[in-house]
């Protein structure tokens, strides 16, 4: 446990984030002022939690104040703490009952998808399961030959297709493959795609329904790829990717750049979705699992 | 979703119907529907504050104009805040000895290489000898990619693998001189701007080779965090200009403002799509509307017009008997496919703005395809002679019809009216000139 917060430390403290004069004295200050709230303020929205998750969280954390009596600056800082983590629940542990487990990977262009997929196969590799990939992007040019590449470096089987050809076939034969062969865990990475997009929703529906037939229950996770930098419009693509292939878990990649990731908070209370992993850096061991209590202390950082 | 400012604006207004000036109180309402505007556009919290600021300053004691309500009034000098913001679209600076470099640099996944390919394109369709360079040795197969794309839209492609960047490109670049190569372009590896050890590989690039410009390619989607990346970037190297990449999807865009607003790039292109025909030249109007919720109603119009345009003969004669009256339920079937073509239904719903837009999100996207393939399969059950003339349709004809396309007589019936009604009101149109038109997007 020890080892994992410093290496979210390290991935965090990378980001070296610009403090805001003032803010960096605010919980040094005597008193809670009109101020203090208004920096408070500045902060969440800055580390893009929206402008409702942050009302939300500073009326809340005006009413402890109030109740507990509370009048010192330096008191707010455990209390707000306190009160965004409430807001977040610890990864909900990995169950490998099927045999193979089919994980879907989905997002937007450019989110992080296959990189991700390299990630979480190095990781399960790591602890003794037999991992194959399904690379059913089809569309992007090279994005085969990526998926390629890493499975080389990780040993992991690629099943592969013909270029701009049919996801739902690759995918469907990744699950086929996986069965004949005793794998336990199926990474399925799937093109990315604007989740405005009608057609391109469609098609990954089918990808999903044709995964069910190559395995009845399948898949049986879908993990939503989201790049930590992404503003107000996560929870939108959030939204659209479970109303259209019912998402299971976020991962929240790149949070080792400069971004907060603060719309973890938005999509964990419109859609009860968990954040299962955190991108933390380009190594292959920097996807870790997704702790709330260094997230939060990542949103505080600059206090 | 959101409700737009215009509307939420109205709200505020309604309750304060009356005199000349708008008070100070009135603007302080106003201010913080703007601010939310903003705020959910991800235009930085900072930069949010100094325009809002600015805005009190030129709304206090404003004339409330006769021609606009309070509400369209306040939502005008937003509008052109935010124009003035996002200065005038900037063309590529081409000029100089030959090879012209653009350097093209960004973080992971914003766009750079899909970029690439549009940029070369482009350049192409100019003119000019295009080339690209690959500069990203890191991620497997982000070479094979660019080579890909280079291969499909017929554009040389540098690529050279076990060389550091900064050699790559300066290579390349000798090799284009000799080649008369006239725009080299330059896809790096994603970096974050906090990695010094690549950004200080960003520096070298620039001092060996001196881009004519060096392009920000930054996602569409990003949240506060734009202001600071941009910032980044151009403390290393000297960004010449800003391409917006994943505009296509329903993010506001709201980064473009940070960024312009305390870097002051100008801003190039928007990437629109997937396809490599998919950049444009970005409109200040158009991206202040998006920004503050308004509906892209340009960009409906532009996505018309394109996919019209494939016909224009056929269309303007179309336009004319449409606008004539005497036009037949042929023309209204190759109007319904070429609505078709401009995209899903569900995507031109959400182009449309404010009270329009707000309506569009009630209507099922689904049954409006059913609803067009229905019409479609009607209208193709017809013999020439009916379509040309639906007054002969008959209830004998009618019951062929309805068999034919697989449907009942009501549906046939019902088309025939809704054709009918059509017929009448595009009749009434022409009579007022067409002026009436531009109403239907109030």
């Amino acid at each position: 446990m020890a080892d994992l917060l410093a290496r979210w430390k390290t991935g965090l403290s990378k980001t070296g984030r610009a403090t805001f004069g003032r803010l960096a004295g605010l919980f040094g200050a005597s008193e809670i002022t009109g101020e203090t709230w208004d920096d408070l303020e500045a902060m969440l929205i800055q580390a893009d939690l929206g402008v409702e998750t942050t009302t939300e969280v500073l009326d809340s954390l005006k009413r402890t104040v109030r109740d507990e009596g509370l009048v010192r600056a330096a008191d707010l800082r455990s209390a707000l703490r306190n009160e965004l983590r409430a807001r977040l629940d610890d990864p909900p542990p990995l169950t490998w009952t099927e045999k193979p487990t089919i994980i879907l990977l989905v997002g937007v262009n450019g989110s992080g998808k296959t990189t991700t997929a390299a990630k979480l196969a190095y990781r399960f590799v790591g602890e003794g399961k037999r991992v194959l990939f399904g690379a059913a992007d089809t569309f992007r040019a090279a994005a085969m030959d990526q998926l390629q590449a890493w499975g080389e470096r990780l040993g992991v089987p690629v099943v592969t297709g013909q270029k701009g050809g049919d996801p739902g076939a690759v995918a469907y034969n990744a699950v086929q493959a996986a069965v004949a062969r005793g794998m336990d865990v199926v990474l399925v990475d799937t093109a990315g795609r604007l989740h405005t997009r009608y057609n391109l929703m469609e098609e990954l529906k089918k990808v999903y329904r044709v995964v069910g037939k190559a395995l009845p229950g399948a898949p049986h996770a879908v993990w939503l790829v989201l790049d930590a930098t992404t503003g107000q419009n996560a929870l939108r693509q959030a939204r659209a990717f479970k109303e259209a292939v019912g998402v299971t878990g976020v991962i929240l990649a790149k949070l080792d750049t400069s971004a907060r990731g603060g719309m973890a908070f938005a999509i964990r209370r419109e859609l009860g979705l968990p954040i299962l992993f955190a991108g933390l850096g380009e190594r292959m061991e920097d996807l870790q699992p997704f702790d709330p209590d260094a997230f939060v202390e990542g949103v505080l950082q600059e206090i | 979703m959101f409700e737009t400012l215009t509307e939420r604006l109205n709200q505020i207004f309604t309750q304060l119907r009356r005199r000349g000036k708008l008070s100070a109180a009135d603007v302080d309402a106003v201010l913080r529907e703007v601010r939310l505007a903003l705020l959910e556009a991800d235009v930085h919290y900072s930069v949010v504050k100094d325009f809002l600021a600015r805005l009190r300053e030129r709304a206090v004691g404003a004339e409330v104009s006769r021609a606009l309500n309070p509400a369209q009034q306040v939502v005008k000098i937003v509008h052109e805040e935010l124009i003035a913001t996002l200065g005038e679209p900037t063309s590529l600076a081409l000029s100089g000895p030959k090879p012209r470099l653009i350097l093209l640099v960004g973080l992971q996944g914003s766009g750079k290489t899909t970029t690439a390919g549009k940029l070369a394109r482009l350049l192409r369709s100019r003119g000019e000898r295009v080339a690209l360079v690959a500069g990203d040795p890191y991620r497997p197969a982000a070479v094979e990619q660019l080579q890909q794309l280079g291969e499909r839209i017929g554009v040389p492609v540098f690529a050279e693998r076990d060389v550091a960047p900064p050699e790559a490109v300066a290579r390349a670049f000798d090799a284009a001189r000799k080649g008369g190569v006239s725009a080299l372009i330059v896809d790096t590896a994603g970096r974050s701007q906090l990695d010094e050890e690549l950004m200080d590989e960003l520096r070298s690039i620039v001092a060996r080779v001196s881009p004519v410009e060096s392009l920000l390619v930054v996602d569409a989607m990003t949240g506060q965090e734009a202001l600071h990346i941009a910032q980044g970037f151009r403390r290393a190297i000297p960004i010449t200009g800003l391409i917006l990449a994943k505009m296509d999807g329903d993010a506001r865009g709201g980064a473009a403002i940070s960024i312009r607003a305390v870097t002051g790039v100008p801003i190039k292109f928007l990437g629109t799509g997937e396809k490599l025909d998919a950049l444009e030249v970005y409109d200040p109007r158009r991206l202040a509307s998006r920004i503050l919720g308004m509906g892209d109603v340009i960009g409906l119009i532009e996505k018309a017009e394109a996919a019209f345009a494939e016909d224009e003969e056929a269309s303007r004669r179309q336009a004319e008997r449409l606008l004539s009256g005497t036009f037949t339920l042929e023309d209204w079937l190759e109007q319904m496919r070429q609505i078709r073509k401009m995209g899903p239904i569900a995507h031109i719903l959400d182009m449309l703005p404010g009270q329009l837009g707000q309506a569009a999100r009630t209507v099922d996207p689904q049954e409006a395809e059913e609803q067009f393939k229905k019409a479609e399969a009607i209208i193709s059950s017809m013999t020439v002679q009916e379509r040309r003339n639906p007054d002969i349709l008959n209830a004998s004809r009618r019951r062929r019809i309805a068999r034919g396309s697989g449907t009942q007589v009501q549906d046939v019936n019902r088309l025939v009216k809704q054709f009918r009604e059509a017929r009448r009101m595009f009749k009434k149109l022409r009579k007022s000139g067409g002026r009436d038109l531009s109403r239907l997007f109030r």
